[in-house]
């Protein structure tokens, strides 16, 4: 022991550090362990950030999947530009990382005996649980919608199979036909993403179909960037595409998945394609956790991300109640980023500073034009607040130059933030 | 006594690296969402990492004041002090 470069000194102010309890912990009790449930941006990150910054944290992630499918670009696979395998990620790196990746479903969570239960019976111990399931659907929030209609009408906002079932539906429709979109009201994941998505639809059908076009029936007056979008559909995609706001009568109260008809208050539309991008909900795990509120999402502290409901439950993602903060892959992933430099302070006994957290938004209108919106926040009587005059959407009017150089930056973040989470 | 030493060491070297990522300065951690930390990644957004504090400090004073153009880059600085565009430029500029 003499070689060690350890002074007397610095030995003296650690044994009294370690009589004073500050070391206490990592000396005296067994490696903290952190359970994540749900692999998805926000999980993951989570995961692979707490391992990152404090090996000794055993840290184990519960997944039901063993191939993740990501939705963030998954409407270039809608519109025909990209393969879904281009979407999908394994768990190989993560597991390489130190994280135990267990793929299993959660059954319950045991906030007494701090236990997450999964199927088959086994259970997995923690001293602080995080949760990111995602979005769930919520299958009584639209009259006529549940699972089965979902195989008429897709949703297609989890990626996977749906994603590839009304890419085929676009392939099948016959030119002339048109795709009817209902949009929920807010909150839901990735705001922009409906938007996008008929974007892309309309630009298949302007080259692919042009007698068709695509009926975004929307439950709101006002959308995500959207000046940006309306500039960009009348420039490229005029006789394709055509937007019915909530006061034009765009508020779909029900729908009918054998006649694919769509009802609002204002009247009936037949779709020949139809895309139910439904109401949502926080994914099941975090009901299990005790930590959804009667809004059916979660209230989180803005510096921990603690459940305000649920103790030692923490929740990222898709799932909380984020102030300003969108449900992007952005935002989970730095949210997963500050949850878990939090909870690496609080094992260790210390007090989590005040964050400040990015997202940035890309939407693609065209494959060669990109669009943004972004936003710092922090908090604020606890609650995610935009910092006054950051933030917004990609300027205009702007060279054609501007939004290539933002459609480059979507794919590069695209694929960065996969491979730091999945790489 | 060498169980002691070896104590005492441990308590040392915990209390040196475990902060890690825990201890980066405010903002610093949503960077890598789009500035790949992975060198083995080609991509055509900036590294961060690899450069110098007053290149990367630089380079946010001027995306704030608009003196540079960008994308977003001038909407994400407008979120930041200058106190805390230096911590960010010192974090990363500093050999991980």
């Amino acid at each position: 022991m003499a070689d060690l470069s350890v002074s007397r000194r610095q030995f003296l102010a650690a044994t009294g550090a370690a009589a004073a309890g500050v070391y206490a912990p990592a000396l005296a009790q067994a490696a903290p362990r952190v359970v994540v449930i749900g692999g998805g941006f926000g999980g993951a990150t989570a995961a692979r950030a707490i391992k990152q910054s404090s090996p000794r944290v055993s840290v184990s992630l519960v997944e039901r999947e063993r191939t993740f499918t990501a939705c963030p670009f998954s409407n270039l696979v809608i519109g025909g530009l990209r393969a879904l395998s281009a979407q999908q990620f394994g768990y190989d790196k993560v597991s390489g990382a130190g994280v135990d990746v267990i793929f299993a479903a959660a059954t319950g969570v045991n906030r007494e005996t701090r236990r997450v239960e999964l199927e088959g019976g086994a259970s997995l111990p923690y001293d602080r649980l995080i949760v990111a399931p995602g979005i769930d659907i919520r299958w009584d929030g639209l009259t006529g919608y549940n699972e089965a209609a979902a195989t008429k009408l897709p949703h297609a906002w989890k990626a996977g199979e749906q994603t590839l079932l009304l890419r085929r539906q676009l392939e099948a429709l016959e030119d002339g036909g048109v795709v009817v979109m209902s949009v929920p009201a807010n909150p839901f994941r990735c705001p922009p993403g409906p938007y996008e998505r008929a974007s892309l639809i309309a630009r298949y059908l302007k080259t692919q179909k042009p007698k068709s076009k695509i009926l975004i029936l929307d439950a709101k007056d006002t959308f995500s960037k959207q000046r940006l979008f309306q500039e960009a559909w009348k420039e490229l995609y005029p006789d394709h595409l055509e937007w019915v706001a909530l006061s034009k009568g765009g508020r779909v109260t029900a729908v009918d998945a054998e006649t694919k008809t769509f009802t609002t208050e204002f009247g009936e539309h037949k779709a020949a394609v139809g895309n139910v991008i439904p109401p949502q909900r926080a994914g099941r795990a975090a009901e299990l956790a005790g930590a959804v509120d009667q809004t059916g999402w979660c209230a989180i502290d803005p510096v921990t991300f603690e459940s305000k409901l649920s103790p030692l439950v923490h929740v990222v993602g898709d799932a909380t109640i984020a102030g300003g903060m969108p449900k992007s892959a952005f935002s989970a992933n730095a949210q997963a980023k500050v949850c878990a430099g939090a909870v690496v302070e609080l094992l260790e006994g210390r007090t989590p500073k005040p964050p400040k957290l990015i997202n940035t938004c890309y939407s693609l209108v065209a494959p060669d034009y990109g669009i943004s919106v972004a936003g710092v926040y922090e908090p604020v009587n606890g609650v995610l607040t935009d910092v006054p005059g950051a933030g917004g959407v990609s300027p205009a009017p702007a060279q054609r130059s501007e939004r290539s150089q933002e459609a480059l930056y979507a794919e590069a973040w695209f694929n960065t933030i996969t491979a730091e989470i999945f790489g | 006594m060498h169980r002691f030493w070896f104590f005492a060491a441990a308590a040392l070297l915990l209390g040196s690296t475990a902060p890690g990522r825990a201890e980066s300065p405010v903002g610093a951690s949503s960077c890598s969402g789009c500035h790949a930390l992975n060198p083995a990644l080609s991509t055509p957004i900036p590294r961060l990492v690899g450069r110098s504090a007053a290149e990367l400090g630089a380079a946010m004073q001027a995306f704030k004041s608009g003196q540079r153009p960008s994308t977003v880059m001038g909407r994400i600085a407008k979120g930041f002090t200058d106190p805390e565009i230096e911590a960010i430029a010192q974090w990363y500029a500093a050999p991980k």
